[in-house]
């Protein structure tokens, strides 16, 4: 992204680029990631619907892990698997 | 010569500003009732009703709401307007700063009226001087003309595009709001021409160029935005200037950023807001019929704050005093310090002297602003001095 300036800043605070979240890389601010116990895992998806980041990465129906370049390690993941199979540990 | 000609009508400053609304006749209006804006209200809704304008008019439960609407409903691309007074801004205090923020031109009508408590109804500037700091501009009116002018030049100002900022257009409750004077209104086909339509600037309804407004900041574009806000708040000095200048073409009404009183070769100046500076004209005419050469201005754009014209006024003056109605209690008036700010760089700086008065109110006719004006001409007042105190 282009560094703004006090020239080219939009008026009032306004985002008139639409998509630009995606730029922003919100893993950044991560302090703790959560690990995937493959073995405990019964791909119920609960995390990748409670996800508020869309950082849950599924493929076939399968979890297969997390993108970390958004995941902000909130932990919502964790508490919402009925089989404890994610952990969240310090970066 | 006015190029706009119409016959004189008798109305109320809350009535006149309704009319000059529905010769407007904007998108979106919202507003909650408050002693002394109602009739503003009242009639606007009631040019609603008849289908006298296509306004949409919302009717909220509190002033909190009105504003927040107004916010996002001028955001989405919708010329906006609503009125208030007193506890109501107050009410509406949090939205203040976020609508100048997010630079939307909302207009809003406000019927000056003392801030509870005590709980009080009648006139002073407690309630604009409380939204000072907010961001918005601010123009005073001194009578039932310029109550109703300053709601059809005040769109222009606010939606100009080196500008794109909220107003609020001030008038004296009860003083003004509720008393009958003559006034000259403007042709409504003039009253559109002259305010045009509105353009937003990237708002929420375009479409194809979807936007997001009402973002959150880090400190720096914090401290960034807010000083592209002191810009955009100081060219409305300019903008406020042209619109005046084509209005009097209009009208042959003028109006300055700090309308001025016999000022020119006086050797002392009040300065006054609102309907005072018509009670202070006919002080000076008094003054001046018994040989002091006495004058008075008003700063009829209080926000942006005029102050190369008021150091010009001021400029070679003996003393100048600064009435103020109202009170940052345990300082001065909040005029005073700007005034003196002001005068900083004169060569020989006036003594200054400041004057509360009307709080809550309380009635300052021509003898007690002649009694405070001789106090400045003898050097017996104080520094800070309140008039018509009865205790």
């Amino acid at each position: 992204m282009s560094k703004l300036n006090l020239k080219n800043m939009p008026i009032g605070a306004r985002v008139c680029n639409p998509g630009s979240s995606e730029a922003v890389l919100t893993g950044d601010w991560r302090s703790y990631t959560p690990v995937l116990d493959r073995e405990k895992c019964i791909d119920c998806l609960n995390c990748w619907m409670y996800c508020p980041d869309n950082s849950v990465d599924v493929k076939d129906g399968k979890l297969i892990g997390f993108k970390m370049s958004h995941c902000k390690g909130c932990g919502i993941c964790a508490q919402v698997c009925p089989k404890k199979a994610i952990t969240m540990t310090e970066v | 010569m006015a190029k706009t000609q119409h016959k004189d009508i008798a109305m109320n400053g809350d009535g006149a500003i309704a009319y000059a609304w529905k010769q407007i006749d904007p998108d979106v209006c919202a507003a909650y009732p408050i002693t002394p804006q109602t009739i503003i209200v009242e009639d606007f809704s009631k040019y609603v009703a008849d289908g006298d304008v296509k306004t949409e008019y919302i009717a909220v439960e509190s002033e909190h709401s009105a504003l927040t609407l107004c916010a996002a409903s001028c955001s989405a691309g919708a010329r906006t307007f609503t009125a208030t007074a007193s506890q109501g801004l107050a009410y509406m205090w949090e939205m203040l700063p976020i609508t100048s923020s997010m630079r939307v031109p909302v207009v809003m009508a406000v019927a000056n009226r003392a801030i509870s408590g005590p709980i009080n109804i009648h006139n002073d500037h407690g309630d604009a001087m409380a939204a000072r700091d907010t961001g918005w501009i601010q123009i005073f009116a001194h009578n039932v003309q310029s109550a109703y002018d300053n709601a059809i030049i005040a769109p222009r100002i606010a939606e100009h595009p080196d500008v794109q900022l909220p107003i609020l257009t001030n008038l004296d409750g009860f003083i003004l709001t509720h008393a009958v004077e003559r006034m000259t209104p403007v042709d409504t086909g003039d009253v559109k021409k002259f305010v045009g339509e509105f353009e937003p600037v990237c708002p929420l309804f375009d479409f194809e160029n979807p936007t997001c407004h009402g973002m959150l900041d880090g400190p720096d574009y914090y401290y960034a935005h807010k000083y592209q806000q002191t810009v955009a708040l100081g060219n409305a000095l300019k903008v406020a200037e042209q619109v005046f200048k084509e209005f009097k073409e209009l009208t042959g009404r003028e109006y300055k950023l700090v309308d001025e009183y016999r000022c020119d070769d006086a050797d002392y100046v009040a300065i006054i807001l609102g309907s005072s500076y018509g009670t202070m004209q006919e002080t000076v005419d008094q003054m001046r019929d018994a040989g002091i050469k006495v004058g008075v201005a008003m700063t009829h754009v209080y926000r942006p704050w005029p102050e190369k014209e008021l150091a010009r006024i001021m400029k070679g003056k003996k003393a100048v005093a600064v009435f103020d109605k109202h009170l940052s209690i345990g300082a001065y008036g909040p005029l005073y310090p700007e005034v003196v700010a002001s005068a900083i760089d004169l060569d020989e700086i006036p003594k200054m002297y400041n004057f509360i008065y009307g709080i809550g109110g309380s009635d300052v006719g021509v003898d007690s602003l002649k009694e405070a004006m001789e106090k400045v001409v003898d050097g017996s007042a104080e520094k800070l001095n309140y008039v018509g105190l009865k205790i």
